[in-house]
């Protein structure tokens, strides 16, 4: 048995060709049902998001699976499947197992850590359970994805910190405020960076926004677009007090403000804590306001300095995990292997002990004369000779079910004693 | 037998300090977990250590230094584990933890004989006065734990280096606001705790205030506290001010319960109490 996973990501493909292969997630059930009726694919999951389109399959040939695999996304999407399988990767066994973990654990996204990929493939599970394209083998591999995801959040600090300007300051400005809920913020310039940013605050549920900008026509269209309010550029000063936030970005090339003015603006607000995002260059908030009491101030490098500092602990933490994804890979390859194990065990006893009994109802029909007694000695002699026969090659399979030679010892062993059924004429002479 | 218990209470105790150490350290969630059940575990110990004593004594077993010690601890616990069942702050655990723990390492090392019976010991006011004052202590434990937090974690936003620490301390507001609840729930118990002494020393004594060392260290303590809720009410201090004086306010405490009673000579040394 073999886990298969075919597809492509972000690296592999660009956007274009993505899209041509995203599956509408209305079209995933049609799909998994279409990929279920090839004879050589036993189980199949669909994982279709805006940066990576895989199928991930299981069957017993796994070449035979992962070309019609590869053939079954052209045909579905009617891309010619030479243009397409330039863009696709494969993976086979233990490596598809990795590549499921790396993706769930969010080690294989194009933000290391982003959180959304889980919540995706959780969905993709449940799309496929609900048409009943995965059986026991990938719903348990699923099951452990999930669990390997969770040891990996939990355990390294993947996804702790932010890695982008506006989620950093959001994440500073929780540092400070606890939740953003009721807290109101001010935006003093208009431009592209301060409504990102907005944006960003804004959805923590922030309680109010002023917007601030010298073309005033501006500073309304983004006030409307964010339930905000415009106030005149001249007269941001007097309403400082009313803001817990303030993000500048203005091409103004002095201070706008001033240390004295924000100690003001604090003995005014009764010491409550302000939080000044200073993302302009040249900058707009004198850098002595940070030494204000209850005043911090982060200007673009500072920023940028703790983004650095939280991709280096990203980046130590992707190592963390793919330790842990070693770990369980192993713990995974056991069950598998275990699983595909003791069947071979018992078809091969079985497979003997149907011969032997079948070689001894015609002796003992020619020998009719023999006493209950000896019947049995015969019965227990070639009882243990199937036992002695069968030792060494039970002992060899479990010996090395646990590395990498398991699956052919496997293999061997049901095709030189055709268990799978292939060749009963030989059973027979 | 309560001996035994306290010690084993004690391992508990350094058991979930590990815990919350290694949570705070690597942020792992399993090593809160098992830092939260083992403190309830302890305290549960603990309970048991001090009625057990309580019996063994026959009064309320805070007479001696050993005993003051072990029955603090518990209500840092105690205040603790409601804290962290009210408001979720397992991070306070890595702090209040060894803090607890540090107490009943000095509490342990200390003699722990029984107190010799004593009028004083059998009043009623002796529990109450013992109780609030301790509880109220235990309460302000916390705010000094709330304050450190709270100047480290401005000390790193003000300075602009995170370390991981950073990310697991609670935030800005959170420790502040922390610091106000402590302050209106331990002040009434301080000073109903001060009052309640006051009677104690009437009905045993004769007198309400007799301005030995442990009572003037009491008042200023109070002062203190009574300074830093003036100002967050009225001048509107918070941060880093209230943060400062929550800490000072407890060095003031802990002076006032040890130092007091190790340095200095007076009516509430233990020898005192327990020699009459």
């Amino acid at each position: 048995m073999q886990i298969i996973a075919v597809g492509l990501n972000h690296k592999s493909a660009p956007v274009a060709t993505r899209e041509q292969i995203a599956f509408a997630p209305e079209r995933q059930k049609e799909a998994l049902d279409q990929l279920l009726e090839s004879p050589e694919i036993l189980e199949g999951l669909l994982l279709s998001t805006c940066n990576r389109v895989e199928l991930y399959a299981c069957s017993h040939d796994g070449t035979a699976a992962a070309s019609r695999l590869k053939s079954f996304l052209a045909e579905f999407h009617c891309v010619p499947e030479e243009t397409l399988s330039a863009h696709l990767y494969e993976f086979r066994a233990e490596q598809a197992i990795r590549h499921l973990f790396r993706v769930a654990s969010s080690l294989d996204s194009m933000v290391i850590g982003e959180p959304q990929i889980l919540g995706q493939l959780k969905d993709a599970f449940a799309i496929a359970e609900g048409c009943r394209s995965v059986g026991l083998i990938l719903t348990r591999l699923l099951h452990k994805t999930f669990s390997v995801a969770k040891r990996v959040r939990s355990e390294t600090a993947i996804a702790c910190q932010a890695v982008s300007i506006s989620y950093s300051a959001v994440e500073l400005a929780r540092k400070i405020f606890g939740s953003l809920q009721d807290r109101s913020v001010m935006i003093i310039g208009a431009g592209e960076m301060c409504e990102l940013a907005a944006r960003h605050l804004v959805n923590h549920q922030t309680a109010g926004l002023l917007v601030a900008n010298r073309t005033f026509e501006r500073a309304l269209e983004l006030a409307k677009q964010f339930d905000g309010r415009a106030v005149p550029f001249n007269d941001f000063p007097d309403y400082l007090p009313q803001a817990d936030i303030v993000l500048a970005s203005t091409a103004a090339t002095g201070y706008l403000l001033t240390r004295s003015q924000v100690e003001k603006v604090i003995r005014q607000r009764k010491n409550r804590p302000m939080f000044f995002i200073d993302i302009a260059v040249p900058r707009n908030i004198e850098p002595a306001v940070n030494e204000v009491d209850n005043a911090y101030l982060y200007d673009i490098d500072d920023l940028q300095n703790v983004i650095d500092a939280n991709v280096k602990e990203r980046r130590k933490a992707a190592d963390k995990a793919e330790a842990i994804i070693d770990q369980e890979i192993g713990r995974f390859q056991r069950w598998l292997s275990d699983l595909e194990l003791t069947p071979t065990i018992r078809d091969l006893q079985q497979q003997l002990e149907g011969i032997r009994r079948l070689e001894l109802d015609k002796t003992f029909a020619q020998l009719r004369t023999l006493s209950p007694e000896e019947r049995q000695a015969i019965d227990a002699c070639t009882g243990a000779i199937i036992k002695k026969i069968l030792h060494r090659p039970i002992a060899v399979l479990k010996e090395r079910r646990h590395d990498m030679s398991g699956e052919q010892y496997l293999d061997a062993a049901r095709m030189l004693f055709g268990l799978d059924g292939g060749s009963e004429d030989k059973d027979q002479g | 037998m309560s001996n035994l218990l306290f010690k084993i209470t004690l391992l508990g105790y350094l058991a979930a300090s590990c815990g919350y150490l290694v949570h705070i350290a690597s942020g792992r969630r399993a090593a809160e977990k098992v830092g939260r059940w083992l403190i309830r575990g302890s305290f549960i110990l603990h309970c048991a250590t001090l009625a057990l004593r309580f019996f063994e004594a026959g009064y309320t077993p805070v007479a001696n230094l050993h005993e003051s010690l072990s029955f603090f601890a518990w209500c840092i616990t105690g205040i603790f584990l409601l804290f962290d069942l009210r408001y979720g702050l397992a991070v306070l655990g890595a702090f209040l933890s060894p803090l607890a723990l540090l107490l009943m390492v000095i509490g342990n090392a200390v003699p722990r004989q029984l107190a010799q019976p004593s009028p004083m010991l059998d009043s009623w006011w002796f529990p109450i006065h013992v109780s609030l004052a301790f509880l109220g202590n235990a309460i302000f434990a916390v705010a000094f734990i709330a304050g450190l937090m709270y100047l480290v974690q401005e000390r790193m936003l003000k300075s602009k280096r995170l370390s991981a620490l950073f990310f697991r301390l609670p935030s800005l507001d959170t420790l502040d606001t922390l610091n106000y609840r402590c302050l209106t729930w331990g002040f009434p118990l301080m000073t109903m705790g001060i009052i309640s002494g006051a009677a104690w020393a009437h009905s045993t004594w004769g007198s309400y205030w007799r301005w030995d060392p442990k009572e003037t260290w009491a008042l200023i303590s109070w002062f203190v506290y009574a300074a830093l809720l003036h100002g967050r009410l009225a001048i509107g201090w918070r941060g880093r001010r209230a943060a400062l004086l929550a800490i000072i306010g407890f060095l003031c405490l802990l002076f006032t319960f040890l130092g007091v009673n190790l340095l200095l000579s007076g009516l509430h040394s233990f020898k005192a109490l327990s020699g009459r």
